[in-house]
């Protein structure tokens, strides 16, 4: 097995790109998730059945279909996207609906009684939700949220198919030049090992840093 | 005297049973009342319905001129003047004993965070947990938790507060702490509504006992009346039984 240096500059030249599609879905995603799983536990009824038909929806069906149906189905519609917004609009609508489902488990978890004391306070509802329900909901949701960052980042190799040269869309433009693609393609997932392996890293990070005592850490009570 | 708390004619059904039927009384500005019961009979609810964090089916609450049940009532603003502490104190646990204490009064009341961090050290200092202001609730026992919950309601400076049960869930010698910090805010004239087992501050704190039974109260009056001689018998057969077990702590 031949492996060469200078694949590696031409590979990372794909690198921003991943990155730039990977970090753009997860704010879009959490955005609209947050937004999605507050909807499914304190909307009414309508709008929890329309959530739920989103989340549905989207889980539901193939990444690489609702990609081809922004891309190559939209302009029938008369709405024409560039290849990169059409892969953040179906990656990032995609990953909202995972989202949503980790943001209403963390949401339910926070226990009742904090909901009732904010509002015993004078607090609003929105305060409640905002000042109290939230800031506990996102450190209980970092680790099995992580795991969607992880996918997020992975997932995003499927943008090669409508043309953009992402990491994986320069390394299958490298190996169907040399003709080494057992090679190529070993580097390449080299390169997706280092990226998920900092991303953990970061994640892991940033859980310890905004760790509370009690608050959601295993063996003790919540 | 002026009345502060009017409770009228309160009814409230959880499916087919009424856990409400009809509770009625007053309570005057500085008073103590305590609320005494066998388990389910409507106790803790009859609380959540003062301040409508459970709605009642039927019937009024008056805060002074203010009607608490009317729909156009801003229910916020009504809150943030009663004090609620609960059972299992309801510490927001991601935030410090400081944290807790001032949150409400910088985002309900719209204090400055200075101002309101002062306050809230001052009320820290009364319930004689200043040297905790920086411990997460997970860090503090039962009885230090519960007296961080007097705090919060305290730093909103409240025309009343209720308290459901709040000794109920402490172990036996933190119990003491608790009711101290209670007997010093009645002595100090804070009008409270206290449901609670402990017969011991009932008789040593209260201004009137209220005994409620399956959902409507049974007897009302004072201390000494209740104690030593009741108009029912179930009230003396509550008295009893209540006492042998819980025995006579403060």
């Amino acid at each position: 097995m031949v492996l060469k240096w200078e694949w590696v500059p031409q590979l990372a030249e794909g690198l921003p790109l991943t990155l730039q599609i990977t970090f753009t879905c997860i704010a879009i995603g959490i955005v609209l998730g947050v937004l999605l799983a507050l909807a499914r536990v304190y909307g009414n009824r309508p709008l929890r059945w329309l959530c739920s038909a989103y989340i549905q929806f989207f889980r539901g069906t193939p990444l690489l279909v609702q990609l081809f149906i922004v891309y190559f189905g939209l302009p029938n519609w008369g709405i024409r996207l560039s290849a990169f917004w059409s892969a953040v609009l179906a990656l990032g609508l995609n990953t909202a609906a995972y989202q949503a489902e980790y943001f209403r488990g963390a949401i339910q978890a926070v226990r009742g009684g904090q909901m009732l004391a904010a509002r015993s306070l004078g607090m609003s509802l929105p305060q409640a939700i905002r000042l109290i329900i939230l800031p506990q909901a996102f450190r209980l949701v970092l680790p099995s949220w992580s795991n969607e960052f992880i996918l997020m980042l992975k997932y995003s190799t499927i943008v090669f198919t409508i043309a953009l040269l992402d990491l994986m869309g320069k390394g299958q433009r490298l190996a169907s030049r040399n003709f080494m693609r057992f090679e190529v393609f070993i580097v390449v997932a080299f390169f997706y090992l280092g990226l998920v392996f900092v991303v953990t890293q970061i994640l892991h990070l940033i859980e310890r840093r905004v760790r509370i005592p009690g608050l959601g850490a295993p063996g003790e009570p919540v | 005297m002026n009345t502060l708390l009017r409770v009228e004619d309160i009814h409230k059904r959880y499916g087919s049973e009424e856990v409400l039927k009809g509770v009625s009384f007053e309570m005057l500005k500085g008073e103590t009342k305590v609320v005494i019961g066998p388990s389910g009979t409507g106790k803790s609810t009859l609380l959540r319905c003062i301040n409508r964090l459970t709605p009642a089916d039927r019937g009024r609450v008056w805060l002074e001129d203010e009607e608490i049940t009317h729909t156009r009532t801003n229910i916020n603003k009504i809150r943030a003047q009663i004090g609620f502490v609960f059972q299992s104190f309801n510490l927001f646990a991601h935030l410090t004993a400081l944290g807790n204490v001032r949150i409400a009064p910088m985002k309900v009341r719209g204090m400055k965070k200075i101002v309101a961090t002062d306050l809230a050290m001052n009320v820290l200092e009364r319930v004689g947990l200043a040297d905790k202001a920086d411990a997460y609730p997970a860090e503090l026992s039962g009885g230090q938790q519960q007296r961080v919950s007097i705090a919060r309601a305290l730093a909103m400076s409240p025309k009343l507060i209720l308290f459901d049960e709040p000794t109920s869930a402490l172990d036996p010698e933190l119990i003491g702490e608790v009711l101290e910090v209670m007997t010093a805010l009645a002595s100090e004239g804070m009008t409270m509504l206290v449901v609670t087992h402990e017969m011991g501050f009932a008789r040593a704190v209260a201004d009137e006992i209220i005994f409620m039974e399956h959902g409507v109260v049974v007897e009302h009056g004072s201390p000494t009346q209740m104690f030593t001689n009741p108009k029912h018998l179930r009230t003396g057969e509550f008295l009893n039984k209540i006492s042998e077990l819980y025995g006579e702590t403060t």
